[in-house]
């Protein structure tokens, strides 16, 4: 008997569990937008080279275009239909969303998703090529446009809305401290 | 014709669909769900020329899942003896398997169609096509230009006034320079995609299209059908930049959708995209000035080479750049092409102002510097009374008023004008300046407005928002026609069904359909007795502007901008920097500052990357582009793009209703010349071959 090439697994995608047999050649992507009818994070490139597909996986984000299905089990996955809470949209969402943090919009989830593991890895001390003072004593850097901008760089907007992008994450990130 | 006095045009509004965007909850072509769905995947030539000898589908039709391989032995014929909706024939890489010849490398030979995408992919890298190979040619060089032949576009190939050789012996001052740009690719985030499915007796074809009245034509000259029996829909599409018509993708769905009976989705992958979609072909330029001694224009020659493909005529007519922008007794201008074993190219933002701009625009900077007369100025003695070649009346041409708000914001007075003087640490500093202009057209459209019973109102027009902010400006165009408050007004677009419209293309949307629009709801508004109750069906008008957009007098019609940039230039390592950029339009009347600021922003940002970024190289030996991906083909990313601000003069187009202009392609015109002008001024050497890359840098040297 050849050896199967599909698994039963389940995965914890926005806090919901879902069980699913999937090819083991599936992606975490495809597996999202073409199983779960999660179409919100897109297929950019397919290749991890455009960050259309960033989702977060256990609070990190990652590319889901280079992740299989069947590796992506056992962690929680958050995808942009997850972002928001309680019917309010998260400070991100809300800043691209005023601020005109894009154009045609498929680049967008990713993003959010980016923007959003960029405000917490710049919290936890996280530094960044852009940033001057990389001792761990020098605590979080200043989260300049530059510094945005170094960080984002793994996600592609081909429309370039990127002047309104880095000012989005900008106010998001002031939101975030006035909330702290 | 009287102006919209009321607020919502010219007022700040986010995008209708905004939320729908950040969400996820927005649904693009390829991500509509249907029952029964089967996935093809295209097989694209190994070889660059040759025949089709045999395609091995048999070991593949064995595979798990796979429901059958179309290649040109079994596929459905079509027919592409047509000329479609912008009046060309279409290129005939969409005539998919339609016989054994291939012209260039990743050419479509086979669709491989199964249950899932897995499958498909699998068997398409499968399938096993045997070639006759036979040598292919994809040199393009300037050096082929007695090979090409003068080819009409969009624009006239060549246009000649006055005695060039005359005027270029008599003028104290010539520049004669070379330019060169490299072949470009769109790249839109959402690669193309397309469901074709048969229902009730029509073709019904979910798709990622710039306008779905163009594509159903097309498709149903192809397939020989009813136009009334074909349906496109196109509700949110990512990007297209001008490669969004017809292409292999809906054809092959289409074709394996009717031989199935079943719904049938076919994607391009990034890489495909590469051959399949388009793209801007490379560009060798050469400008000759011939001026006074204070830099006032004798003879402007502007030459442009650029490649086609064998099977298809398709020219990058940059050379027409020039010929409404500045006087001079001799205007001779001549756009040209050579035939190559590559794939054709097409349009692709501002096609021939974008590379033309670059020739051109630092062309005048470098007889700016040789008449020692400010760049600026240089332009404002250049400018022409009516058209320099058509001899029309200009419509609305501010490019003045650009120049004066861009160089006040910029601080150009305070500029030293010699080059490689600037130093801060191991930044070589400078900035750099250039004109843009675009043409400014409208198309027949017709829509349909209707009075809701609830007191609300419903636009249709086949629009496409490729995230231009369409669907929000004709929502405020609407509203104002209405006298309604925007959020009254619901605008359905991006379905053929709503009737013929122009496509979003050439600047030309949002103008086109706002004429339509407007010209629907003021009828309405007319006919509408205030406080009469609505029937349940609505009162629906309808509007084509066929007979009033041609009526329009000839003129020469425009928009302008002024473009600065202040680089920062690193002599050892070659890096250049894009501190600040700056772009001031004369673009019309604006109709959302929100989303036309970052569109226009968008524009520069192409400028910015076409100046040291992009820049696809074909392979000799394969005769395909190496690292065709986005890994190998770098778009500017965040890291590459400073603080850039755009904004705007007052400028209504006197002959349109809302006097709308269009912004869509004025934006990156110029903007890689200013670029490469303040990479002048930082290191005191001229690039003339984009883009600017750090070993062009190092190996040109420079004063530091």
């Amino acid at each position: 008997m050849p050896p199967s090439t599909s698994s039963d697994l389940t995965l914890s995608v926005n806090g919901e569990k879902y069980t699913l047999t999937v090819d083991h050649r599936t992606t975490l992507l495809d597996a999202l937008r073409e199983r779960l009818d999660m179409t919100g994070t897109k297929k950019g490139c397919d290749q991890g080279q455009c960050g259309a597909c960033t989702v977060l996986v256990d609070g990190r984000r990652s590319v889901s275009c280079l992740q299989l299905a069947v590796a992506a089990e056992g962690r929680e996955i958050t995808t942009i239909e997850g972002v928001a809470e309680g019917g309010e949209l998260h400070p991100v969402q809300q800043a691209f969303l005023d601020l005109d943090g894009y154009q045609c919009g498929y680049c967008t989830p990713g993003q959010i998703c980016s923007a959003i593991a960029v405000l917490e890895e710049h919290a936890a001390g996280w530094p960044s090529a852009a940033t001057g003072d990389v001792r761990p004593e020098a605590g979080p850097p200043p989260l300049t446009p530059e510094e945005i901008r170094e960080r984002m760089s793994g996600n592609l907007c081909r429309c370039g809305a990127y002047v309104s992008i880095v000012q989005a994450v900008a106010r998001a990130a002031e939101a975030k401290e006035a909330a702290a | 014709m009287t102006t919209a006095t009321r607020g919502a045009v010219g007022t700040a509004h986010t995008r209708v669909e905004g939320l729908d965007k950040v969400t996820g909850a927005a649904r693009y072509a390829a991500e509509i769900p249907f029952a029964e769905l089967a996935h093809g995947w295209l097989v694209l030539s190994t070889v660059a020329r040759g025949r089709v000898r045999a395609v091995d589908a048999e070991a593949v039709l064995e595979m798990p899942g796979v429901l059958t391989v179309l290649h040109h032995h079994n596929a459905p014929r079509v027919d592409s003896d047509y000329i479609g909706l912008l009046g060309v024939p279409p290129d005939p890489t969409v005539a998919l398997f339609q016989h054994d010849r291939v012209p260039h490398l990743g050419w479509p030979v086979a669709l491989v169609v199964a249950e899932t995408s897995e499958q498909a992919r699998e068997a398409a890298e499968t399938l096993v096509v045997h070639y006759d190979r036979e040598p292919h040619d994809i040199a393009f060089s300037a050096g082929r230009e007695s090979e090409a032949h003068a080819l009409d576009g969009h624009a006239p190939a060549v246009v000649e006034k006055g005695d060039l050789a005359d005027r270029l012996a008599e003028s104290a001052v010539v520049v004669d320079a070379e330019y060169t740009t490299p072949e470009e690719y769109h790249n839109p985030m959402e690669p193309h995609a397309a469901t074709a499915r048969w229902e009730g007796g029509r073709l019904e074809v979910v798709d990622s299209n710039q306008g779905t009245s163009w594509v159903a034509g097309e498709l149903a000259n192809l397939f020989s059908l009813d136009p009334a029996s074909v349906r496109v829909r196109s509700e949110h599409v990512g990007g297209g930049f001008g490669s969004k018509g017809v292409r292999a993708h809906q054809v092959a769905a289409v074709m394996a959708a009717t031989l199935l009976q079943r719904p049938v989705r076919v994607v391009m992958t990034r890489r495909q995209m590469f051959s399949l979609a388009g793209y801007r072909s490379p560009t060798a330029q050469r400008v000759r000035l011939g001026a006074d001694a204070d830099g006032r224009l004798r003879a402007l020659e502007h030459r442009s080479l650029s490649q086609t493909s064998a099977v298809h005529d398709f020219v990058e007519p940059s050379a027409a750049a020039g010929r409404a922008m500045y006087a001079a007794d001799a205007h001779h201008t001549a756009s040209r092409v050579v035939r190559l074993d590559v794939p054709t190219p097409t349009w692709m933002r501002a096609p021939g102002e974008a590379p033309g701009s670059f020739a051109l625009e630092s062309a005048l900077d470098e007889l700016a510097e040789r008449c020692g007369v400010d760049p600026i100025e240089l332009r404002l003695r250049n400018e022409p009374e009516v058209g320099p070649v058509s001899g029309l009346p200009f419509g609305s041409r501010n490019l003045i008023a650009c120049f004066r708000e861009g160089a006040r914001r910029f601080g150009w007075a305070e500029r030293d004008p010699r080059p490689g003087v600037r130093r801060e640490g191991r930044w070589l500093l400078g900035t750099g300046t250039a004109a843009a202009s675009f043409p400014v057209m409208a198309m027949p459209s017709t829509a349909a407005v209707t009075a809701e019973a609830d007191g609300t109102f419903t636009v249709g027009i086949n629009a496409a928002d490729i995230g231009t902010g369409a669907r929000t400006a004709l929502t405020l165009v609407a509203a104002d026609a209405l006298d309604v408050p925007a959020d009254r007004v619901r605008v359905r677009i991006g379905d053929s069904d709503l009737g013929p419209a122009m496509i979003a293309g050439g600047s030309t949307g949002t103008r086109s359909w706002s004429w339509a629009v407007r010209t629907a709801a003021e009828e309405l508004r007319g006919s509408l007795v205030p406080g009469a109750d609505i029937p349940p069906e609505g009162v629906t008008v309808r509007s084509n502007t066929a007979e009033a957009v041609g009526a329009l007098a000839q003129k020469e019609r425009h928009s302008y901008g002024a473009q600065f940039a202040e680089v920062a230039v690193d002599p050892t390592t070659g890096e250049v920097r894009v501190r600040r950029m700056l772009g001031v339009f004369a673009a019309g009347r604006i109709v959302n500052p929100l989303t036309a600021r970052n569109q226009l922003v968008g524009g520069m940002v192409w400028g910015l990357s076409m100046a040291l970024h992009e820049e696809a190289v074909r392979d000799r030996a394969s005769g395909g582009v190496y690292g065709a991906d986005l890994a190998g083909y770098h778009v500017a990313a965040h890291a590459d793009v400073p603080h850039i601000e755009a904004d705007w003069v007052d400028d209504p187009d006197p002959d349109d209703p809302v006097g709308i202009k269009g912004i869509g392609e004025v934006g990156i015109v110029g903007a890689a010349a200013a670029v490469a002008n303040a990479v002048w001024h930082a290191t005191g050497v001229r690039h003339r071959n984009l883009p600017i890359r750090p070993d062009r840098v190092l190996l040109a040297g420079g004063r530091a």
